[in-house]
């Protein structure tokens, strides 16, 4: 049986934005999708949340400097 | 002008054509100038080449000296040369394609796959080179010719610049035709754009002849003419050439033409790059290698490093460092001669024209060296033309003063590592030829006075010098961004002047207080004591601002439940409404680094008052450390005889709990330890015992010096040193280790460090131990192993010195551009990329923040409670 990467305690949490959530981030950033970072849609953990390209990955990290931090990734 | 923007940049290389297009004219005489000093047509010095001499006009665009660039000549090389920059890549390519019909040793089909990957990866802005890498790689091994059946024979490329197809030598000629074989869409497999590089360019029949403001003559003191190393190249080959058309005109023996064809692949080759391996470089009669094209390009002094990424610049100074406490930190003393040539420009106004015209008519230091008039001529102000000048004066012009009291300079010392290595300070003009500063700026500059030099730059321009003073001035760097504490504060003198000053109860007359607060504009004394007499903490209370806290000094002891204010070595420092209460000042209160009373004033009052609090703190600490006097000699190491038995017992001890060790060792008796074999845990074992050893020697030593001791004090306050410093002079200096283990490194065939020893010794002795101290001196073979331990720290250092210059130099290229926005993200500059959505995630400014917390809970809590 296959382990969900979700599970590990190193893998922080991840989840795909909806449409309009997805845009209320840009546009609160103003930014185009293709400035933010980027995940492959071929990573693991991007397959098993079921990311597709386009799309963008919200992943909440425990942070040593500042307890909980966000970042966004945009799935290529 | 309509500013424009460079898109791309594609490099080619020259065709001959191109050379010839270009050439203003053929140049055929290695003479360069005649008789009367005028150049020679059609020699190297050719007017129609440009101009150098001032006066005299361009014979091709008419243009003065400094405004023609200068044009390019061409030479006809009589046989084709090597081009060495290329002489491998011709190689690779001789070795892709058919000796006969210079066909690309692949099938179309193939050849077709890989110029679509090529063209594939460009398009994507992607590295091809390892696709061509690849093309070379298989063409090589191909044996026989796919398109007309020719056996193909291996071309061996002999450095710098021959070719050999078997036993056969090519010439440059040969070579030639077979590049010149070489179809174009075959070119493309190799990466190459035939429009841009045909691959028998990189043969040269054409010689391009630089124009001479490229290699500009200089007349000598003597009147004569000293020509540039290009020149001197260029007429080695000119001469060479004519030569060769000479004696194959007169049809000379093929041996002759063969040696002349080499000796011109020679001139051309040295011309292009005079460090080429393998043939001797071109040397100027003096017998200093010449430096040619490369040479001029290549290096720390090269065209890129030397010229373009790095520039010289004006208003600048440079000289030894050297300390004075009585400047302010953020002062720096300036010897007068240099003073006098540095300038500020004054920019004259109707309403500071009198004072300019003050400078000018000033005979004596802050005097004028330059005024620039309104055209941009500048004009030097002398004792002659001084009253004129000032007659002259309107606004508009530029006064050019010296440098004096006030005025705001950078001041830099190397490495600049961090933003504190460049800061802004105010002049303070002095006698002598040293810049001077206050010693608590070395923290940040990483400066000593053991001959360091240091960088003065004077801002030229009135936002630069606003610039300077908000953003660069000393005081606003007393807080370190790396940390979030203080990075300016108290060093040696200064903390054990208060460490004595502050320490216990200490009297002072009403005399000596005086005497120690004289530097420090305190207006009134504070109440003495019920005897009469002042403490030196009411003393340090004098300088103190309005502040409360408590902390641990450097000299607690750590014990199991601290007593507070009623700490028996008074290492509890309570302050008050800026009064003393207790405690001891030392490293913590006010060191650079550590510095608690520091960080809390300028939390409290800013940065203003803290420069302020600092200055006064080092003048204090000054006048203390001399009114208790404080020196360090040898006999400040001397134990009693008594406590050098009890080390000698120590080690003793030790020695045979070693030999105890290697016994049980010996005998099979020893346990190992989890993981390690048995070897391992003797050693570990055994290097614990003897730390051990050292310690206890240490803490005998320590007891015996007592507190009194100057080097106990220095290292108790964190002056200077350490009590491990203190120990290996008075006591034991310990276990040498090489790579982090005792030393075993020797007669490894016999397993014996030296021959002194038995084989298979593992006792502490023949390991690397050294039971002397510092004091004692050192045995010769604990003089040895002590060498051996100290080289390779030596050797580590160097090393890593510079692999972490070339770590920074890496990551500040890979994040210049990075920045922080309004909105608290990092994005890069010229994309817009986000790289973090917070800065460092909680979007803290390290320098604000509390020794790198956001918040320093403990102070608000203290804060609100005292308002209570």
């Amino acid at each position: 049986m296959k382990m969900k990467l979700q599970d590990h305690m190193l893998v922080p949490k991840h989840e795909v934005l909806n449409k309009e959530e997805a845009e209320e981030l840009l546009r609160s950033l103003g930014v185009k999708k293709e400035q933010l970072p980027k995940i492959k849609a071929t990573d693991p953990i991007a397959k098993e949340i079921g990311a597709k390209v386009g799309d963008i990955v919200k992943i909440t990290r425990e942070s040593l400097t500042a307890g909980k931090s966000v970042a966004y990734r945009l799935v290529i | 002008m309509i500013p424009k923007r460079i898109n791309a940049i594609k490099f080619e290389v020259l065709s001959p054509h191109e050379i010839r297009r270009m050439s203003v004219g053929k140049i055929i005489t290695p003479e360069t100038y005649d008789d009367d000093g005028f150049p020679i047509e059609a020699g190297l010095m050719d007017p129609k080449l440009g101009v150098i001499d001032p006066g005299l006009r361009c014979k091709t665009c008419g243009g003065k000296a400094g405004e023609c660039p200068g044009h390019f000549g061409h030479i006809e090389l009589v046989a084709p040369v090597i081009h060495v920059g290329y002489a491998k890549l011709i190689a690779k390519i001789l070795n892709a394609v058919c000796r006969e019909c210079g066909r690309i040793l692949l099938k179309d089909e193939k050849r077709d796959k890989f110029i679509d990957e090529i063209e594939n990866r460009k398009r994507l802005g992607q590295d091809f080179e390892d696709i061509v890498k690849e093309v070379f790689r298989i063409t090589k091994a191909v044996k026989k010719c796919p398109h007309c059946g020719e056996e193909q024979i291996e071309i061996k490329f002999e450095k710098p610049t021959f070719y050999y197809e078997g036993e056969h030598r090519l010439t440059p000629k040969d070579v030639r035709e077979r590049l010149e074989k070489i179809p174009n869409d075959d070119i493309l497999a190799f990466g190459m754009d035939y429009r841009a590089v045909r691959p028998e360019w990189m043969v040269l029949t054409v010689f391009p002849v630089p124009p001479v403001t490229v290699r500009p003559s200089i007349i000598l003191e003597s009147g004569q003419r000293s020509e540039d190393d290009l020149t001197h190249k260029l007429v080695d080959i000119i001469r060479i050439n004519q030569r060769f058309l000479e004696n194959k005109e007169a049809g000379a023996p093929q041996l002759i033409l063969e040696d002349l064809w080499e000796l011109l692949q020679y001139h051309v080759t040295t011309y292009l790059d005079n460090e080429v391996s393998g043939i001797p470089p071109a040397r100027h009669r003096s017998g200093r290698p010449l430096k040619t094209l490369a040479q001029r390009l290549k290096g720390k002094e090269g065209r890129f490093r030397g010229s373009l990424s790095g520039k010289r610049v004006n208003f600048s100074a440079r000289t030894v460092i050297s300390p004075d406490p009585n400047l302010s930190i953020n002062e720096v003393g300036v010897p007068q001669v240099i003073a006098e040539e540095l300038t500020v420009p004054l920019f004259v106004t109707e309403k500071n024209i009198d004072i300019a015209r003050e400078f000018i008519l000033r005979t004596e230091h802050p005097k004028a060296n330059y005024v620039i008039r309104e055209d941009g001529k500048r004009i030097r102000v002398l004792d002659a033309n001084r009253e004129e000048i000032a007659e002259m004066l309107e606004p508009g012009w530029i006064v050019e003063r010296q440098l004096m009291d006030g005025d705001v300079v950078l001041f830099n010392r190397q490495p600049s590592l961090h933003r504190m290595s460049i800061m802004a300070h105010y002049v303070r003009v002095l006698p002598y030829k040293t810049f001077r500063l206050n010693p608590a700026v070395c923290p940040p500059y990483n400066a000593d006075f053991d001959g360091d030099e240091m960088n003065l730059h004077v801002p030229q321009s009135l936002e630069a010098q606003a610039e300077a003073k908000i953003l660069m001035s000393v005081q606003e760097h007393i807080l370190s961004p790396r940390f979030g504490g203080p990075i300016i504060g108290g060093i040696h003198d200064h903390i054990s002047g208060l460490y004595l000053l502050t320490r216990g109860v200490k009297k002072f007359t009403k005399e000596e207080v005086m005497s120690i607060l004289k530097p420090l504009n305190i207006e009134e004394l504070p109440e003495p004591k019920e005897d009469g007499y002042w403490t030196g903490k009411q003393i340090f209370s004098c300088i103190l601002p309005d502040i409360t806290i408590e902390f641990k000094a450097e000299i607690c002891q750590g014990c199991e439940e601290c007593k507070k204010e009623n700490c028996e070595y008074d290492a509890y420092v309570v302050i008050r409404n800026g009064e003393l209460i207790s405690g001891t000042i030392d490293e913590k209160a006010v060191g650079a680094f550590k510095g608690i009373i520091i960080d809390e004033i300028t939390r409290k009052y800013g940065n203003e008052e803290t420069k302020r609090f600092i200055d006064n703190m080092t003048q204090l600490a000054i006048r203390a450390i001399m009114n208790a006097g404080f020196s360090f000699g040898i006999d400040d190491e001397d134990i009693p005889e008594e406590a050098i038995n009890q080390i000698r017992e120590v080690i003793a001890n030790a020695e045979k709990e070693v030999e105890k060790l290697i016994n049980a060792y010996k005998e099979s008796n020893l346990e190992p330890m989890p993981g390690r074999s048995l070897e391992e845990t003797l050693e570990m074992r055994i290097m614990r015992e003897l730390g051990r050893a050292r310690d206890q020697a240490g803490k005998i030593a320590g007891r015996f010096l007592g507190m009194d001791n100057s080097a106990v004090i220095m290292a108790v306050s964190g002056a200077r040193g350490s009590m491990l410093n203190l120990t290996q002079m008075a006591a034991c200096i310990g276990q040498q280790s090489v790579r982090g283990e005792r030393i075993k490194r020797g007669y490894t065939y016999t397993n014996r460090t030296l021959s002194h020893f038995k084989p298979g010794d593992l006792g502490a002795k023949a390991r690397g131990f050294v039971k002397s101290s510092y004091k004692e001196g050192l045995s010769p073979i604990e003089y040895f192993f002590h060498a051996m331990g100290g080289r390779e720290g030596l050797v580590d250092t160097a090393v890593r010195t510079s692999q972490s210059g070339y770590l920074q130099r890496r990551l500040i290229n890979a994040l210049q551009d990075l920045k922080v926005e309004y909105d608290g993200t990092v994005r890069e500059q010229t994309s817009g990329m986000l790289v973090q959505f917070r800065y460092g995630e909680d979007g803290i400014d390290a320098m604000k923040s509390f020794r790198g917390k956001a918040v320093d809970v403990k102070r608000i809590v203290a804060e609100v409670l005292n308002k209570e």
